[in-house]
């Protein structure tokens, strides 16, 4: 593949990387405090429509991205009541959370379908654009990727260097011994639900404000669920959420470039790409025994007495 | 007795005429619905079809309803089903997929009149319409063809079924009748209604120098990626112009208010009778949609004369000599494509640059 094409190529792979990639981080957050939340895919169409309706009824596409995150929390609030404030079966409820997200987004979503939205366009940094095929890659993107370069950063250093991100882990690991240290445990879960569905949020709306200016049902076509995948894979580690949402991006990217070259493997192999790597790479991360990287009481209620 | 044998004919006759007095004077009263497989939207399949609902809808004597964004299989019978109970006697099912469903339905309810778009299966009360695409898709290859610098045309297709692949045959002929030179380079996308995938699909054609991007699915996505490269694009089903305003030459458009009319007048009248409707350019079922700004008024003027060859029947797309990719003939010269070998279409002509799977 010559080098004028694998520029854009890897491009497309880190614009399409961004949207899992928030929700991926968004979810991490979650587990790591010990909440297993699969209503990924509903938080991030709820995030996708109220960042488009916001923005397009204030024109302020910043104020909708946020409050795309800020509706996304809300609906992970619902979790957060069923599992922390009822104790009941994470994955149920995260799977109830899934079909009533998307369901009520395209329910509301119906009168915005194809209608023109407004959001964020591309946008070269000054010098950092210049550098040759890197800048071309990563510095000719929208704020929102710019932000996102951010994001793994900071989580890494939250989770490491601050006491609020240790008790959060801590959450995770042993609630009861965290309880016996004196730590609100619901507490502290509460907020590893709300700011993961806050994340995930935004993953949403980077879809319906940057990456196409347009709302429709079904917006997010299951990349909610890569995201879930991708938390194993990246075995609860930002940097690697990193790694992992580009590749499949750029595989989705890819599959579309060879087609385009004229190549004569059939596009329904190609199809299968993206969705034959997130399963090689579950299978893989499993025989490693990767796995058992996961925070030790994930989806594991704790009774507020214990 | 004779008196009492007389006036019980009176008595009969009265009624007799009596029930016939209403069905002599008002004509059949239509309730049509309609069941549509994507949300109805701005632009697009359904939005296609729901322009033609309201035309009938504005007509004396018609009610219309539908449903929108009905998956094909089990939900479609469901929504068929409900709507024959509901007293329409008309139903108009959109999609290929509601195929199965309408000839169940359709059997449960004889006195309902199912129309069902792009299929292949009649029944009594089940008659099929779709029209031919492929030749407003020519009159679009030819714009593209006209306007491109570097003689590469892209092509976002949804799925490779003899109708997808009709279209870009029809498309790719139509641009090299007006450039020789030119190639059209196809990707898959399987979906119909994908606007982030189709988008990306048009970027990867962009990346390869493609410089116009026709489409075949229902979102405005390639037309958004078309925008934005600031290269020149071609629509489908209904002027997308209002996506691209810079980028949109023009559209092959769905016009379906006329068959939709003259099902409605054949069932208001009685004369409905089951049959496969392929109305083309010669019944306005298809058409194009007006012309950019940036097209030259000469190639406005040629495509509109090669429309009117089409619509009067002087000539066709599909006519011999047509090679395939590997050079063989598929169509010999002189020779006019039946219908039935348009609508089993599973090769590309010579020009494509893809693969039919």
């Amino acid at each position: 593949m010559p080098i004028e094409l694998i520029i854009p190529l890897l491009a497309a792979a880190v614009q399409s990387g961004t949207p899992i990639l928030y929700a991926t981080l968004g979810e991490m957050i979650t587990e790591k405090s010990g909440v297993l939340n699969l209503g990924v895919e509903g938080m991030m169409m709820i995030g996708a429509l109220s960042a488009f309706w916001i923005s397009l009824a204030t024109g302020n596409p910043w104020l909708g991205f946020l409050m795309g995150g800020v509706c996304a929390a809300m609906l992970a609030a619902m979790h957060g009541l069923v599992c922390l404030g009822f104790q009941g079966n994470q994955v149920v409820s995260g799977l109830a959370l899934t079909i009533f997200g998307v369901g009520l987004a395209n329910y509301l979503g119906t009168p915005l379908v194809g209608t023109q939205g407004i959001g964020f366009s591309k946008v070269s940094l000054p010098v950092l654009a210049d550098i040759p095929v890197l800048g071309a890659i990563l510095f000719h993107q929208d704020v929102l990727v710019y932000l996102s370069f951010a994001l793994p950063v900071l989580i890494w250093a939250f989770f490491r260097y601050t006491r609020l991100g240790l008790h959060l882990r801590s959450v995770g690991e042993n609630p009861v011994a965290a309880a016996t240290a004196g730590l609100n445990v619901i507490g502290l879960r509460w907020l590893g639900v709300l700011l993961g569905g806050f994340l995930v949020g935004l993953g949403g709306a980077y879809l319906s404000l940057a990456y196409i200016h347009l709302w429709t049902n079904g917006l997010t076509a299951g990349r909610g669920w890569i995201a879930v995948a991708l938390v194993i894979f990246a075995f609860w580690r930002p940097g690697r959420a990193v790694f992992g949402a580009y590749l499949f991006g750029g595989v989705m990217a890819f599959q579309l470039r060879l087609q385009a070259m004229g190549t004569d493997i059939p596009a329904s192999i190609l199809m299968m790409l993206p969705y034959a790597l997130t399963i090689l790479v579950l299978i893989a991360s499993t025989m490693t025994g990767r796995g058992g990287e996961a925070p030790a009481a994930l989806a594991v209620n704790m009774e507020p007495e214990e | 007795m004779k008196r009492g044998v007389l006036s019980m004919l009176v008595a009969g006759l009265a009624v007799l005429a009596l029930m016939m007095v209403p069905v002599a004077v008002a004509a059949k009263e239509i309730k049509a619905g309609f069941i549509y497989v994507s949300p109805v939207g701005d632009a697009g399949w359904s939005r296609a079809h729901d322009d033609g609902r309201r035309a009938i809808e504005a007509l004396d004597g018609v009610e219309t309803t539908f449903v929108e964004s009905v998956s094909e299989g089990p939900d479609s019978e469901r929504v068929l089903l409900n709507m024959a109970r509901r007293g329409h006697n008309l139903i108009f099912a959109t999609s290929f997929g509601f195929m199965d469903s309408v000839i169940k339905v359709a059997a449960q309810f004889p006195d309902v009149v199912f129309m069902h778009c792009s299929g292949y299966k009649l029944a009594e009360n089940v008659g099929t319409y779709f029209g031919r695409m492929y030749q407003p898709r020519y009159l679009s290859g030819m714009v593209a063809g006209a306007m491109t610098e570097s003689n590469i045309l892209g092509y976002v297709a949804a799925f490779p079924i003899p109708e997808v692949i009709r279209g870009i045959n029809a498309f790719t002929l139509g641009a090299q009748a007006v450039n020789p030179d030119v190639q059209v380079r196809v990707v898959w996308s399987s979906t119909w209604y994908d606007p982030a995938l189709e988008k990306e699909a048009a970027n990867s054609l962009l990346d390869v120098g493609a410089d116009v991007i026709a489409m075949h699915q229902d979102s405005p996505g390639p037309q958004v990626a078309a925008q934005e490269r600031g290269v020149y694009s071609i629509g489908y089903n209904t002027d997308m112009s209002a996506f691209a305003p810079d980028a949109h030459l023009t559209a092959p458009i769905w016009n379906w208010s006329v068959v939709y009319k003259d099902v409605v007048q054949q069932v208001k009248d009685g004369t409905w009778a089951s049959e496969s409707i392929w109305w083309g350019l010669d019944r306005e079922l298809v058409g194009l949609a007006p012309f950019g700004p940036m097209v030259p008024q000469d190639i406005q003027e040629a495509v509109l004369a090669k429309k009117e060859e089409i619509r009067s029947g002087e000539t066709d797309v599909f006519i011999g000599p047509v090679l395939d990719q590997q050079g063989e003939v598929r169509i010999p010269e002189g020779v006019r494509a039946t219908d039935e070998e348009m609508l089993a279409m599973d090769w590309f002509v010579q020009g494509v640059v893809g693969a039919t799977r």
